[in-house]
């Protein structure tokens, strides 16, 4: 079976684009504001959505992703409660490739097997798991592939050549290069320097190369878009979403529109790229 | 080929993806795996290399202070009317406690990788005046992780940290704590991975850490069995010593693992009771993987980490090292718990038995002692790794003290 993923790349292909990936932190302000937001992002450009699965020490993200996941654990988010919103978008949504975004320990303490059921049951088309490199492949990874989840890797600046192969080996749906050195949200991303090594990285694969890490603006994903197969953007996102929480960091009315609006700025720069 | 090591051994971990049984492992971000690997080969090389040793122990002698001494503790002995008490003297070693054993190692080796800027995280700040004052010794930048709550609290060893010339950063993130200013530093070393070498102060976080500091901490161990052998011509009875990452208490266990007549105690901190608020990752804890590595953590059924603990900044972790977790669960060290209450009567009494004030860390080891060595005899010999000097709580204390008598 094509997964998700594979259809949507093949279908960008056709239309001659680069996919627009958004992330947002699952459960962020509260479970059901979060669900709604999400529910919004394919009608505004998304064409592939990473959900942040909460965790007290994020330890690769910036202070914007990590204010979101303390905002989401405060509201009672759990990994259980972020399977259930997988499954509830699935109810109306069956194209548009959902993939969850975190850390170990809370899949492990979940008990690996029971996630990746859960998680495929509910509709869920792929992994990204910042703290399992391919040293920890047995750990999860392999699992996943079996269950017939994609697992994507994240490349990165000290990713060298030689690095490569091992990296790619067991990565499935597409690449995701960091194009900085450091956490979410924080240096820009230099469209030159990241074109050249999204070109390095598909000398040694076949798979689809999405560029995330520092960018921000439509003008931005419109220049990494023209070099990558797709542009993710997160913190800014998660920003303009807490940008529009009152005072005590609840949802408001426009709390759905402020990242819908955003999102679909961020597409339009990216449709404008190639 | 089979590398399997010997049968029978404890000492023979970590295996070569740096498992300690389940525990271990290298749970890090892409980033800094290829940093770890250049790490891990640098540390094998420099282990291999007889001018590193030669330097290191020209170091330990003239700057560090070492041999520590193995202290006789007759007054406390009497007191306690059961096993002989002996203290390993880690509180005298320059900059106040063991953490200088394992930096002086790790900046040896970020010198052999030509790394000039040094960061590390600190709870007591203990680690962080070692790393400080190494990086004064040898010219090299340093940049210190700190919780604020800590920073706070351990305002002494802040000041030390600035006058050494290195620059504090008080974590507000998370907890502001210990747990948050590891985030921090790793946020940190992902970011300007190309220059910085990060002095992790305990034996944790991802492979070659919690072995690569186990190693530069075992001198206290090897010691202690050399000086026992001349003050009473055998190996001692038992072993204990307090853990937060458990650094100290590696150090002093690790060289005597495969003695089966000695019998080996580690306390966590028990803060105010294992019912409620503590940092006793083994006593209260499960498996589970923070920091790079696989072990025992403080967290709730959803895999969140809890808050820890403890009177005593330098065990305020939800952590602990991963070769603890598996020495627990393969039953060679056993692992207590004292509480603050326990801690703070400790510290007062050695220091009024003694003429030794201790940290708040080691006064954990002290009180559980006062608990094992009445129900040994004479003739049982008693090392508690005295592993850091109370300087730095005393302004703690004294309030808490005062307080008390109000």
């Amino acid at each position: 079976m094509t997964s998700r993923i594979d259809a949507r790349f093949a279908q960008l292909k056709k239309e001659g684009r680069s996919a627009f990936v958004t992330y947002l932190m699952a459960g962020d302000p509260d479970p059901s504001t979060s669900l709604e937001v999400v529910k919004s992002l394919p009608k505004a450009g998304a064409d592939i959505i990473e959900l942040g699965m909460p965790f007290t020490d994020p330890m690769a993200d910036g202070p914007s992703i990590q204010a979101a996941g303390l905002r989401a654990l405060k509201a009672g988010m759990t990994l259980k409660k972020t399977l259930a919103m997988v499954r509830d978008f699935r109810k109306d949504d069956d194209v548009t490739p959902l993939v969850l975004m975190g850390y170990y320990n809370p899949i492990y303490i979940y008990g690996v097997d029971k996630f990746l059921n859960d998680a495929k049951s509910a509709g869920l088309d792929g992994l990204i798991v910042v703290d399992l490199p391919p040293e920890e492949d047995s750990e999860l990874c392999v699992p996943a592939l079996k269950a017939g989840l994609n697992f994507i890797r994240l490349a990165t600046p000290t990713t060298d050549d030689k690095r490569l192969p091992a990296v790619l080996a067991n990565t499935s749906g597409f690449v995701y290069y960091v194009s900085v050195t450091g956490i979410t949200g924080s240096a820009s991303a230099d469209s030159k320097v990241v074109g050249e090594a999204v070109t390095r990285i598909k000398r040694h694969t076949a798979l689809p190369v999405c560029v995330g890490f520092g960018i921000r603006t439509p003008e931005a994903a419109r220049a990494i878009a023209a070099s990558a197969d797709g542009a993710a953007v997160g913190t800014a996102l998660v920003e303009a979403l807490r940008g529009s929480l009152d005072s005590e960091g609840k949802a408001t009315a426009k709390t759905v529109t402020a990242v819908a609006e955003l999102t679909a700025a961020l597409a339009g720069g990216i449709r404008a790229a190639k | 080929m089979n590398n399997k090591p010997p049968p029978n051994s404890f000492r023979s971990g970590p295996d070569e993806r740096g498992h300690f049984g389940i525990f271990g492992g290298r749970f890090v971000a892409e980033t800094l795996m290829p940093l770890i690997l250049d790490l891990e080969k640098a540390y094998t090389d420099a282990k291999a290399d007889p001018a590193f040793h030669a330097e290191m122990s020209g170091h330990l002698r003239d700057y560090v202070g070492r041999p520590s001494p193995l202290y006789f503790a007759e007054r406390l002995t009497e007191h306690l009317g059961g096993a002989k008490i002996y203290f390993k003297r880690e509180e005298l070693n320059h900059t106040g406690s063991h953490k200088v054993n394992n930096v002086l190692g790790q900046i040896m080796v970020a010198r052999r990788m030509g790394k000039k800027r040094i960061i590390a995280e600190t709870g007591a700040g203990q680690h962080g005046v070692a790393t400080a004052t190494l990086c004064a010794r040898f010219g090299l930048e340093c940049f210190v992780y700190m919780g604020a709550v800590d920073v706070e609290r351990q305002q002494p060893n802040v000041i030390r940290m600035e006058m050494l010339g290195a620059k504090v950063i008080p974590v507000q993130s998370g907890t502001r704590t210990l747990k948050d200013a590891m985030n921090e530093a790793l946020r940190d070393w992902v970011t300007n991975v190309h220059n910085t070498f990060y002095c992790i102060g305990t034996v944790a976080g991802p492979h070659p850490y919690p072995m690569m500091v186990r190693d530069f901490q075992s001198i206290i161990g090897e010691e202690t069995r050399k000086q026992m052998q001349e003050a009473e011509g055998r190996l001692p009875d038992s072993l204990i010593a307090c853990i937060g990452g458990g650094s100290n208490a590696m150090g002093l266990f690790h060289p005597f693992l495969d003695d089966p007549s000695v019998e080996i105690f580690g306390v966590e901190a028990a803060g105010h009771g294992l019912t409620q608020l503590h940092a006793a990752s083994i006593a209260g804890g499960r498996p589970g993987v923070l920091h790079g590595n696989r072990t025992y953590l403080l967290m709730d059924d959803d895999g969140q980490i809890q808050d820890a603990h403890s009177i005593s900044a330098g065990l305020d972790y939800p952590g602990i090292g991963p070769e603890h977790s598996w020495l627990h669960e393969i039953g060679r060290v056993k692992y207590l718990s004292a509480t603050d209450e326990e801690a703070l009567a400790a510290f007062q009494l050695l220091s009024r038995l003694e003429g030794i004030i201790p940290a708040l860390e080691p006064a954990h080891a002290i009180a559980k002692i006062m608990e094992l060595a009445p129900k040994r005899p004479k003739d049982h010999l008693m090392v508690v790794n005295l592993s850091g000097r109370g300087d730095k709580d005393v302004p703690q204390v004294g309030d808490i003290l005062r307080g008390k008598k109000k």
